[in-house]
């Protein structure tokens, strides 16, 4: 039913850094030469094991075409976001993308329950970023994937990538098995402190086994794609209170497709029951939001787009306009174009910070 | 206003679309069961070539647990972020009042009739029995 593919006229004239790309296997087999042989066979005679609830398929329905760009899918057959030239042809060009931040998040041993191979798919993911991303394509950097369930493997990979500055962040799920203040995760956040590299969340399809509502499953994909708000919020909320950032003060963490809006509400809430309950958690120094502004980034795909359009510029302000890094999720369906995605007043200076200067800023890109 | 031939109505049968360049601009032409439509390829929400989407229907309900498939084929649904937008107006239906794709006038017109006037189908000058799918804005 998809007429041919037409070509976007090039109409974005800054450069702009993009947090969130999402590249994808060509075959499933892709990694298999990425992992070591025992792995290998260990993968080709059982597969993956991910922490998933349901016994198969996904645990929610999925929007446009299988969740991406009903345009994304290569001619050349493959999955959408499997194909380098489509990726430049449709978005980097076009849209003046000066470094693009890889987002792996198929496979990659985040979410995978035996530990052996899920360091395996960690290391895998990160040499195939590399080799098929960042190297053909020097305006690509990558994340690194780590087994985030088993910290102790997780070090060993952030300590193996670190120095190599293709690497720019650490990525973990926002959806593990227990919420990520939580001590056993701290070897990661040490390691990370120890690397100079940012912590990036993104959702994942599965729920470290949970349900992913918090109370259930889902009914439609409209409530699905609303609880990565959740998740985010009860991130930031344990972080913050279970004492990471008085314990890791130089650690960054950013907040990817799980929106911002509602980041002041919760500061909000957090102080004003911190006022009351500080004994309980007497390893705090300071109000909740101070952490929460100090240590706390976010991307802005999917904005938010109030009726008012004007009304986030005020969310913006609360939370700092030197917080908020694009990011554009291609190729899934609810890729955001900058020419397009933001429609509330900025000057010429907190646009070129969106856009890019915060994002050069704290990834160290150059 | 000026008129611009798009292809012969051979071309574009019950079924078809075809995204053209027009004085500069992409529009897409739609063969929706014998009714034309012409839209320009952008979605005013955030950017796609909207030309590339679904060709659908609405899905309405008078209350949970009621589902209706309705206006088969009337609308157009952005490759990207899935707004819908009615073809022959090009309003949007996600927010009727302030979201329009442009759309443009488009008809039939007998290959004779085209060549009597200033507008000369200079692609298909043998043809002139044929029909054409034209574009007016």
């Amino acid at each position: 039913m998809n007429a041919p593919f037409v070509e976007q006229k090039a109409r974005q004239t800054f450069a702009v850094v993009d947090c969130d790309i999402h590249p994808a296997h060509r075959t499933p087999g892709e990694l298999l030469p990425y992992l070591e042989p025992r792995w290998r066979e260990h993968y080709e005679t059982h597969g993956v094991h991910v922490r998933q609830a349901l016994q198969s398929g996904l645990m929610y329905p999925r929007m446009m075409a299988a969740g991406m760009r009903a345009d994304s899918l290569p001619e050349k057959g493959g999955p959408a976001g499997s194909d380098l030239d489509l990726l430049r042809k449709q978005h980097l060009d076009p849209v003046n993308v000066e470094f693009g931040l890889l987002m792996a998040l198929s496979k990659g041993g985040m979410e995978e329950r035996n530990p052996g191979l899920a360091a395996a798919l960690s290391r895998a993911t990160n040499d195939w970023q590399i080799d098929r991303w960042v190297r053909e394509e020097p305006r690509l950097r990558a994340g690194i994937v780590v087994p985030q369930e088993f910290p102790e493997a997780a070090v060993a990979e952030i300590e193996r990538c670190a120095g190599d500055r293709r690497y720019v962040q650490i990525m973990l799920s926002s959806r593990p098995s227990d919420p990520l203040g939580h001590r056993r995760y701290w070897p990661i956040y040490e390691a990370a402190e120890r690397a100079g590299l940012p912590i990036g969340l993104h959702p994942v399809g599965y729920n470290g086994g949970h349900p992913s509502t918090g109370s259930g499953w889902p009914t439609f994909y409209l409530q699905e794609h609303y609880v990565f708000v959740a998740c985010m919020e009860a991130l930031a909320s344990s972080l913050i209170i279970e004492g990471v950032f008085e314990r890791f003060p130089k650690l960054k963490v950013v907040l990817v497709e799980g929106g911002f809006g509602w980041a002041p509400a919760l500061a909000w809430r957090m102080d004003k029951h911190f006022d009351k309950f500080r004994k309980e958690v007497a390893h705090l120094k300071r109000r909740p939001s101070e952490y929460l502004r100090e240590h706390i980034w976010w991307t802005t795909q999917p904005i938010e787009e109030p009726a008012q359009a004007r009304h986030i510029v005020e969310i913006i302000d609360w939370i700092g306009w030197d917080r908020l890094l694009y990011s554009s999720d291609y190729p899934h369906w609810d890729y955001d174009n900058p020419s397009f995605a933001f429609k509330f007043p900025m000057t010429e200076q907190q646009r070129r910070m969106i856009f890019r200067d915060n994002a050069l800023a704290l990834y160290r890109l150059a | 206003m000026s008129r611009h031939v798009v292809c012969p109505a051979a071309e574009l049968p019950p079924g078809a679309r075809k995204v053209v360049v027009v004085d500069g601009r992409e529009i897409g032409v739609f063969n929706v069961e014998g009714r034309l439509h012409a839209l320009l390829n952008r979605c005013p929400h955030g950017g796609a070539a909207i030309c590339s989407g679904v060709v659908t229907g609405l899905s309405q309900s008078s209350g949970p647990g009621d589902y209706r498939l309705e206006r088969r084929g009337e609308f157009l649904r952005c490759p990207w972020h899935g707004w819908e937008f009615d073809m022959a107006t090009g309003q949007s239906w996600c927010d009727p009042r302030r979201t329009k794709v442009r759309s443009f006038e488009v008809k039939l017109e007998a290959g004779s009739d085209l060549v009597m006037g200033p507008y000369v189908a200079e692609r298909y000058p043998v043809t002139v029995e044929d029909a054409y799918v034209v574009v007016d804005f």
